[in-house]
């Protein structure tokens, strides 16, 4: 408990701490899009694209810094998005072979790279493999400054372009009837949901950001039908499966951040779909046992009347 | 000698890959495959823990349940409603979280750390030798492959026509009645057992590629079954070959390196295959006009 204490009294780690819940926030905002779009292992295919660009970047470069990696990260993810989408239309081959194609390719590039800056003459190299599984605790107050600006400013675009993004995600096509730039909205989300995934590579790996895309908006989607509150839902599980993960893992020598802030999620995820009011499991066992007991109340009722009848006569 | 038995290892990697993924192209399960090579690590750290030792039957009995439990809890979330590919995401990222996390609390017990899972140990097949009676009988990975591949090939080899049924169009094997969910899992069981045996050579991660790249490479080429089987196997094995030859020029990952060289292989055929190859049919398009 005093490690606990001690720890948030830390300013270093409090900026952290705030640095992963915002982080988490807006995974969790974007995700919900993305899920209903159908494009959730979007995020795990971009996170595993993103490797090779951030080897790249810090190859050109020489200097470990955030913003570079969002910069090498994002092209990458816009290369692998383009990829994607190509061979799906000029080949007979599926999206989730797409998908599949461009994911190992991309992370077996990233893989030589890595291995060609560890055994290569670069300096500070050290820590650039933390980028697979995430180590919070391994970051400095700038890389949480600017992951803090991403954060804002994805919730923010989330925010201003809510009517927007909710339109294309049920009806692309009554969007485009409207007027809207369909084709560049969907564009923004995909780069909204490649930023995203490139902010939370350090804190939580790019094996496993997807996660975070992909757990809360499942979560929250079992306890309500209207998007606005999914949405806020989606943003609080992520936020607190962020906190709860960077918290564990570093009061835990030698834990990553990523696998702990996925299993908190996961759990929120089995309460939701445990206790979910009308979607969860139990609540559907329990109106499954309701119809059957007015079933066979009425039942009981018609065959008490029918025997009844039969005395009449 | 370690580059025979690097290349033999590579190989029978490729071929237990490239005979299961042309069933999971076929079937659009391509991220299902993905899925399980993530998911089966749980499986590996217990039975690691377990047993103590690298090579087990256990360690294959525990990655093979893992891996059921996956195409299982896959398909109960997708019939509560949430969508295939969310289901998918849900369930590895899980499962995978929990196997890095054993793997990071018991790093000092357990002979295996996050390299390990990623990249494999190709390179130091050669070290870990089976040895019966004295006598050296060579890697145990390669006879932990080669018993896999033979039953994979048994298997899929006894089941042909089945399994050819239920890729193609599994409602007309329903309606003929074939047990196609048993199929469906029996297949899984490979991939799960394919991935098992392979992931200490190549990694968990890189196994997908190689189950998906050479199968997406010989859909390309061919319009036949069991010529796209041969294909999927013979670019699984040619990557293995370039990609090894260009980690020891580059110094670097193996298994990088032969993931990258079955994406080259894809490009190339993407790009000139002679029935759908870009290039060609743009050709072809230029000669008719």
């Amino acid at each position: 408990m005093d490690k606990i204490w001690s720890m948030l009294s830390d300013p270093n780690m409090q900026w952290i701490f705030l640095g992963c819940t915002l982080l988490g926030l807006s995974s969790g905002v974007i995700g919900c899009f993305s899920y209903l779009r159908k494009q959730s292992l979007m995020g795990d295919t971009l996170a595993h694209a993103a490797l090779p660009g951030i080897c790249i970047a810090f190859m050109l470069t020489g200097i470990k810094s955030i913003g570079l990696f969002l910069i090498g990260a994002g092209i990458a993810g816009v290369v692998a998005t383009f990829g994607i989408g190509y061979i799906t239309r000029n080949s007979k081959l599926k999206q989730d072979a797409a998908m599949g194609i461009v994911l190992s390719g991309f992370f077996g590039l990233g893989i030589v790279l890595l291995t060609l800056i560890q055994h290569g003459e670069y300096g500070n190299q050290a820590g650039l493999d933390k980028f697979l599984f995430g180590q919070a605790a391994s970051m400095i107050a700038s890389d949480v400054i600017s992951m803090t600006v991403v954060c804002v400013s994805l919730i923010t675009i989330c925010t201003l372009l809510f009517k927007q993004f909710k339109i294309i995600s049920f009806d692309p096509g009554f969007a485009r009837g409207l007027g809207y730039p369909v084709a560049f909205l969907e564009q923004l989300l995909m780069l909204l949901i490649v930023v995203a995934v490139v902010a939370g590579i350090q804190a939580v790996g790019v094996v496993l950001v997807a996660a975070l895309l992909i757990t809360p908006a499942v979560s929250a989607r079992y306890w309500t039908d209207r998007l606005g509150l999914m949405v806020v839902l989606s943003g609080v599980f992520g936020a607190v499966s962020g906190g709860i993960g960077t918290w564990i893992s570093a009061s835990v020598s030698n834990l990553p951040t990523g696998p702990v802030t996925v299993l908190a999620a996961t759990l929120l995820f089995c309460i939701s779909i445990l206790f979910g009011p009308q979607r969860g499991l139990v609540a559907k066992r329990l109106l499954r046992q309701r119809v059957k007991q007015r079933y066979n109340r009425e039942n009981e009722r018609l065959l008490d009347g029918n025997v009844k009848k039969e005395a009449a006569l | 000698m370690s580059d025979f038995w690097i290349l033999l290892t590579g190989a029978l990697v490729a071929s237990c890959c490239g005979v299961l993924g042309v069933f999971l192209v076929l079937r659009k399960m391509a991220m299902i495959g993905d899925a399980i090579s993530h998911s089966v690590m749980p499986g590996i750290v217990i039975a690691f823990l377990l047993s103590g030792s690298r090579d087990s039957l256990l360690m294959m009995f525990a990655a093979l349940i893992f891996g059921l439990l996956t195409t299982f809890l896959i398909q109960m979330f997708q019939q509560s409603g949430i969508q295939s590919d969310a289901s998918i995401g849900v369930v590895f990222t899980a499962l995978f979280a929990i196997g890095v996390v054993l793997v990071s609390l018991y790093a000092r017990q357990v002979h295996l750390d996050q390299d390990a899972i990623l990249y494999g140990e190709i390179a130091y097949v050669h070290w870990n030798i089976w040895e019966l009676g004295g006598v050296n009988m060579g890697p145990k990975a390669v006879w932990l492959l080669g018993i896999t591949l033979l039953v994979i090939t048994s298997v899929i080899g006894l089941f042909y026509k089945q399994f050819k049924l239920c890729a193609f169009d599994p409602a007309l094997a329903a309606a003929i009645g074939i047990p196609v969910a048993l199929f469906h899992y029996l297949l899984m069981g490979l991939v799960s057992m394919a991935t098992v045996s392979s992931f200490e050579s190549v990694g968990a991660i890189l196994v997908v590629g190689l189950l998906i790249i050479p199968a997406s490479t010989a859909y390309l080429l061919t319009d036949r079954l069991g010529v796209m089987i041969g294909l999927s196997v013979g670019a699984g094995v040619a990557s293995t070959f370039i990609g090894y030859g260009a980690a020891v020029v580059l110094d670097a990952s193996i298994a990088g390196c032969m993931v990258c060289a079955a994406a080259l292989l894809f490009v190339i055929a993407f790009l000139f295959s002679p029935s759908h190859g870009i290039v060609i049919k743009k050709l072809r398009m230029r000669k008719l006009a």
